[in-house]
């Protein structure tokens, strides 16, 4: 999460000053069940990257690189759609210090 | 200095129409309701005349006529409505949206009891029910004061360190529909009192994008009332000097509170709209008599100002407070407010809650003279609320 400012340096009125300011806006907070990706297990069939509805599957050249934890928000339509069951969905709290 | 003025025998409704063709909104988006329609009507004449150059909008209801306004004015339009009872509960919801989106709107209210029973009279109580809502809100006491006080809402609803709308209240059919003379200012004087708005965060402005009415969670949301809070501050350091430029042209003054004989007297009643009018003839009354009364008319609601409160009830012996709504359970909106105000004072006076007039019930120069008889006699009692006017 972007770091927050005060109430005397931000735009009245709840108001968005500038375009494309989503991107600072890490929704991956909202996360219950993190999705884990086993590269061994992958044919890089990029049915994840299909149906991600947060773009959260870094992909390069049709390679599967990672999941983007900073968007994804946990729904699990990756790990349902993937045929090899490379993707498990595992609770945040798991992962919790 | 002060221009020439032309007096018209106007009714307040009528005050507010001239006030908005001197003003020549860009859009003015309304929906009849009694005793509102006067205005709104005078004003589509107006359109229909090629008088001013405003779009008029008639929509469907008043939550569409205050969204309408709110869309407008985001877009940097100079937009208005208005309304009264039931039609401003019914923009309740948009109400909010227009004060928290920082949005320069002014808005005559005619005040008209709430349902239910149906009643299409005056009281408070639907300007009361908005009074959290974020808005400034004014209250007239006659036509004068309506015409006059749309022109220095504008002002400071414009300003850049207010940026909040405006509520100018005037008293259903006591103001709205009673003939009075009304002095207007020559055209060009109030242009020039208004000026160019000056554009911030136009949603028409390409260049520079803005997005309204965005999702805003528990990480900003609070910040955004912060801020709000601080726009009401700025209301009360703005509101003297547009006061003080308006009085230059016009000859008349306002202020948050106006004094009526309250600096010497020792039982000062405190109102409200069009009866601070009919308390001014009695405070009259029972000073030829040599009784020491006065009178604190209330013209700001909305910031509160505590501190002219404080200034001029602090040391009196007893203060009546009136009021033209209630807070069923607990106690009445302005009765409430000065009792708060003068938890700090040094000397402490008296107070009376009075209820009056509610659905039109008429408020005699008789039932003003009781209340301040009681506190002559020392018989008030702190938060025992009675009633003028209502029978046992």
């Amino acid at each position: 999460m972007a770091e927050l400012k005060g109430w005397k340096d931000i735009p009245i009125g709840g108001l968005i000053t500038e375009p494309g300011s989503s991107k600072k806006f890490n929704t991956g907070g909202w996360r219950v069940m993190r999705p884990i990706y086993d590269r061994s297990k992958c044919i890089d069939c990029m049915m994840c990257w299909i149906v991600c509805p947060d773009m959260a599957i870094i992909q390069e050249d049709g390679i599967m690189k990672a999941i983007d934890y900073d968007y994804c928000k946990g729904c699990g339509i990756c790990a349902s759609v993937c045929p090899k069951n490379a993707i498990e969905m595992k609770p945040e709290t798991e992962f919790q210090e | 200095m002060i221009a020439e003025q032309k007096k018209l025998a106007i009714t307040g409704a009528e005050a507010a129409a001239h006030a908005m063709r001197q003003i020549n909104p860009d859009v003015v988006a309304a929906y009849p309701i009694t005793p509102q329609t006067p205005i709104v009507e005078k004003f589509a004449q107006y359109v229909a005349d090629g008088v001013v150059d405003t779009e008029m909008i008639p929509v469907e209801s008043e939550h569409s006529a205050m969204s309408a306004i709110v869309g407008a004015a985001a877009a940097g339009a100079r937009a208005m409505t208005a309304t009264s009872a039931n039609g401003l509960a019914l923009m309740h919801e948009i109400v909010y949206i227009a004060a928290s989106s920082r949005l320069p709107i002014v808005m005559p209210v005619v005040n008209r009891a709430l349902s239910g029973p149906i009643n299409i009279h005056c009281d408070h109580s639907d300007t009361m029910a908005e009074r959290d809502s974020g808005w400034v809100q004014l209250f007239a006491e006659n036509s004068q004061e309506v015409y006059d006080l749309i022109f220095i809402a504008l002002k400071l609803a414009e300003n850049e360190n207010v940026r909040l709308p405006v509520m100018v209240n005037q008293d259903g059919f006591i103001i709205s529909h009673g003939t009075e003379i009304v002095e207007i200012l020559p055209d060009e004087e109030i242009k020039k009192f208004i000026g160019e708005q000056k554009m911030m965060y136009s949603l028409l402005d390409t260049k520079n994008p803005v997005t309204y009415g965005p999702l805003d969670l528990y990480d900003y949301y609070f910040e955004h009332k912060r801020q709000q809070v601080e726009a009401m501050d700025n209301v009360r350091k703005v509101f003297p000097e547009i006061a003080k430029e308006y009085e230059e042209i016009s000859g008349r003054k306002y202020s948050f509170v106006e004094s009526y004989k309250a600096d010497d007297a020792e039982y000062v009643m405190v109102a409200l709209g069009s009866t601070n009018g009919t308390i001014k003839y009695v405070v009259d009354k029972m000073r030829q008599e040599g009784k020491k009364v006065g009178l604190l008319k209330i013209t700001m609601f909305r910031p509160f100002p505590k501190e002219e409160i404080q200034y001029y009830l602090n040391g009196k012996k007893g203060v009546v407070v009136l009021d033209r709504s209630m807070s069923f359970g607990a106690e009445a909106p302005l009765y409430a407010e000065i009792k708060s105000s003068l938890y700090e004072v040094a000397v402490r006076p008296q107070l009376g809650s009075y209820i009056y007039g509610l659905g039109g019930r008429d408020i005699t120069p008789d039932m003003i003279r009781k209340a301040f008889d009681d506190a002559i006699e020392g018989n008030l009692v702190v938060d025992e609320q009675r009633y003028l006017g209502l029978r046992e």
